[in-house]
């Protein structure tokens, strides 16, 4: 139960964060509808088959901006320093670390997928199952590679090519379950990707912020 | 409750630490002074857990949960307000009775009227009260102080002064500073590091 | 590894672009070993802390990389040969490849970008572990992609059926590949070792 008490504290630690600074989450908006807007000028002929694929494009860059962002707090005052000293499980860090992003995406995307319905047309039940589940997934991973970029020099670079590659699959995963006659497959391996890499993950991060 | 043996800590290859021998015995009180870059900060991050030596042995007899550990950072969320950064730790650290005791620490730190500002308002020795107030906060066995009077007026030493009264024998101190005439207390061991 | 491109059958349908074959394979299969032999490594840097673990783990990831690399080029010879193009996005290996060619590339800025000491060891080796649960996950996510970035026919490529002596040659190749990477691994991690140890020696002097 401490466990859980402890993401919770951390968690909403976050959340408190983002509603007085309002630093990231407005601008996440700003930049999928902008991307989507991008985009229409960016496709010749046919649009909305193409545009379902560039949605997932959309959401991965999306992703990295939230991620991008996600230890700033931490990073500019040293705090990851007081985290790591609590005598919390380190992995609880990378939990409430990754919900917190988790629910700043998963708030930009409601905006953004209405923007998409809007200028191109709707989506299926199938799409919107795989962007939760690739949200999921993005951040899973993407939390404990942007803990990894956040000691790093030049680390605003870092992050994105670390990012990229592995992210890839959560793309496939996705554009698949949102053009394809058979979502389910992609579906399945969305599901699994985030079983893989939040396990991964879970038992990574305390190996990547401690000596 | 400390007990280093030929401890050392390159960085990269630059050595901070060089084989240093030290014992404080539980409650005792240890005064490291030095120039700045001698050390000091990196012998504390090494006792808080927060570095791994490169070489030499370490032994903390103490959890990670009953550490106080007042760094050169106030570690303190600026948006945040001075209750929900505490509120935050008294969380993590599981303290009891969250709210009777961060009340009292803001009172004795007279933080209490500002105790619902966004931290980033603060003066700095503001800062480094409530910075004192974390470190204290859980009650900790082992007190680890980097700089304590930094940015600290008259007033705020005399109350650090009466914390460090009150903590001599009861818990472990060992207190980091370049100036240690400021300090009022006197320390059962001192550590010169070049 | 020459006698196994020079002493190869030529294969009935595809003739002597087959050659190249019997250094893109072995040459994959290395890269892959290595990745798996620098997760290894970085595994046992993160259960017992010792810190020679973290050279060993990062010298088989930059012969992975000269693999990987080599791999690429190979494969993109054998698309060549083959259909005339120097890449084939249906080629799965090729695409996976690339995938961990970024991927990895992306382990040395890690690197590079971080101080050296134990957090950058540690670091180094929870992403040399994330490269090999990428693997299989980018596996199959080339695969599943090929239901819908190529619509109409997939090229296959029928890996040639190995009897005798093309069998033979394939595995004289795989062997000389593996012992060209032992060699550059066993060769890096020394010249690493040696330059640690003069960073060493030359701080204990001044």
């Amino acid at each position: 139960m401490s466990y859980v008490g402890d993401v919770a504290a951390l968690a909403r630690k976050d959340l408190l964060l983002e509603l007085r600074g309002r630093e990231t989450v407005p601008a996440m908006v700003v930049f999928a509808v902008g991307a989507l807007v991008v985009f229409r000028f960016a496709l010749p002929g046919e649009q909305s088959e193409a545009a379902k694929g560039l949605l997932w494009v959309a959401i991965l860059f999306t992703a990295l901006l939230a991620l991008t962002r996600a230890f700033a707090a931490e990073r500019d005052q040293g705090l990851l320093d007081a985290l790591v000293l609590a005598p919390c499980d380190r992995s609880a860090i990378w939990l409430a670390k990754a919900v917190a992003t988790i629910a700043f995406l998963v708030l930009v995307e409601v905006f953004a997928l209405a923007a998409f319905w809007l200028f191109f047309g709707g989506l299926g039940v199938a799409a919107l199952a795989a962007v939760a589940l690739a949200d999921v997934g993005l951040c899973a991973a993407g939390v404990l590679l942007a803990a990894m970029a956040v000691g790093g020099r030049a680390r605003e670079l870092l992050l994105p090519v670390l990012f990229l590659p592995v992210a890839l699959p959560v793309l496939v995963g996705g554009v698949g379950a949102t053009v394809t006659d058979d979502p389910a497959r992609y579906l399945g391996f969305l599901a699994l990707y985030d079983a893989v890499f939040a396990i991964l993950a879970w038992a990574g991060f305390e190996y990547v912020v401690t000596e | 409750m400390i007990r280093a043996r030929a401890l050392s800590k390159r960085f990269g290859t630059r050595v901070a630490l060089a084989g240093l021998d030290l014992d404080v015995p539980r409650g005792g009180f240890l005064l490291v002074t030095g120039r700045n870059g001698s050390g000091k900060t990196t012998l504390l991050r090494l006792l808080a857990g927060l570095a791994a030596p490169t070489g030499g042995a370490l032994e903390v007899a103490t959890e990670r949960a009953r550490v106080g550990f007042l760094a050169h950072e106030p570690l303190l969320y600026r948006q945040l307000t001075a209750v929900e950064n505490l509120d935050l730790y008294a969380r993590l650290y599981r303290v009891a009775e969250r709210r009777e005791r961060i009340g009292m620490l803001l009172e004795r730190f007279d933080l209490w009227d500002a105790r619902h500002d966004p931290v980033g308002t603060f003066s700095r020795g503001m800062l480094q009260r409530l910075a004192l107030c974390r470190t204290l906060l859980h009650e900790p066995e082992l007190l680890l102080l980097d700089e304590p009077f930094n940015a600290l007026d008259v007033e705020g030493a005399t109350l650090l002064d009466r914390e460090l009264e009150a903590a001599r024998g009861e818990r472990t101190l060992v207190v980091a500073t370049h100036d240690p005439d400021r300090l009022a207390v006197p320390a059962t061991a001192r550590l010169r590091l070049a | 590894m020459a006698l196994g491109l020079l002493w190869a059958p030529e294969d009935a349908d595809q003739g002597p672009s087959q050659r190249i074959f019997y250094l893109h394979v072995p040459v994959a299969l290395t890269a892959y070993a290595l990745f798996g032999w620098g997760a290894w490594k970085a595994l046992r840097l993160l259960w017992t802390g010792r810190e020679p673990y973290d050279l060993e783990s990062y010298t088989a990831v930059h012969v992975g990389v000269i693999f990987g690399l080599l791999t690429l080029v190979t494969g993109s010879i054998w698309a060549r040969a083959s259909w005339g193009t120097w890449w084939e996005w249906s080629d799965r290996q090729l695409v996976l490849f690339l995938i961990l060619f970024l991927f990895y590339s992306a382990y040395f800025m890690l690197r590079y970008s971080l101080d050296p000491g134990p957090a950058r060891a540690r670091i180094s080796a929870v992403y040399a572990l994330m490269g090999v649960v990428l693997v299989p996950v980018s596996f199959l996510a080339v695969r599943l992609a090929e239901n819908f970035v190529h619509p109409g026919p997939i090229v296959t490529r029928t890996d040639p059926q190995l009897p005798g002596e093309m069998l033979l040659a394939f595995v004289v190749c795989l062997a000389g590949a593996a012992a060209l990477a032992a060699t550059l691994y066993l060769n890096e991690l020394a010249g690493k070792r040696l330059d640690a140890r003069l960073r060493e020696l030359r701080e204990a002097l001044g």
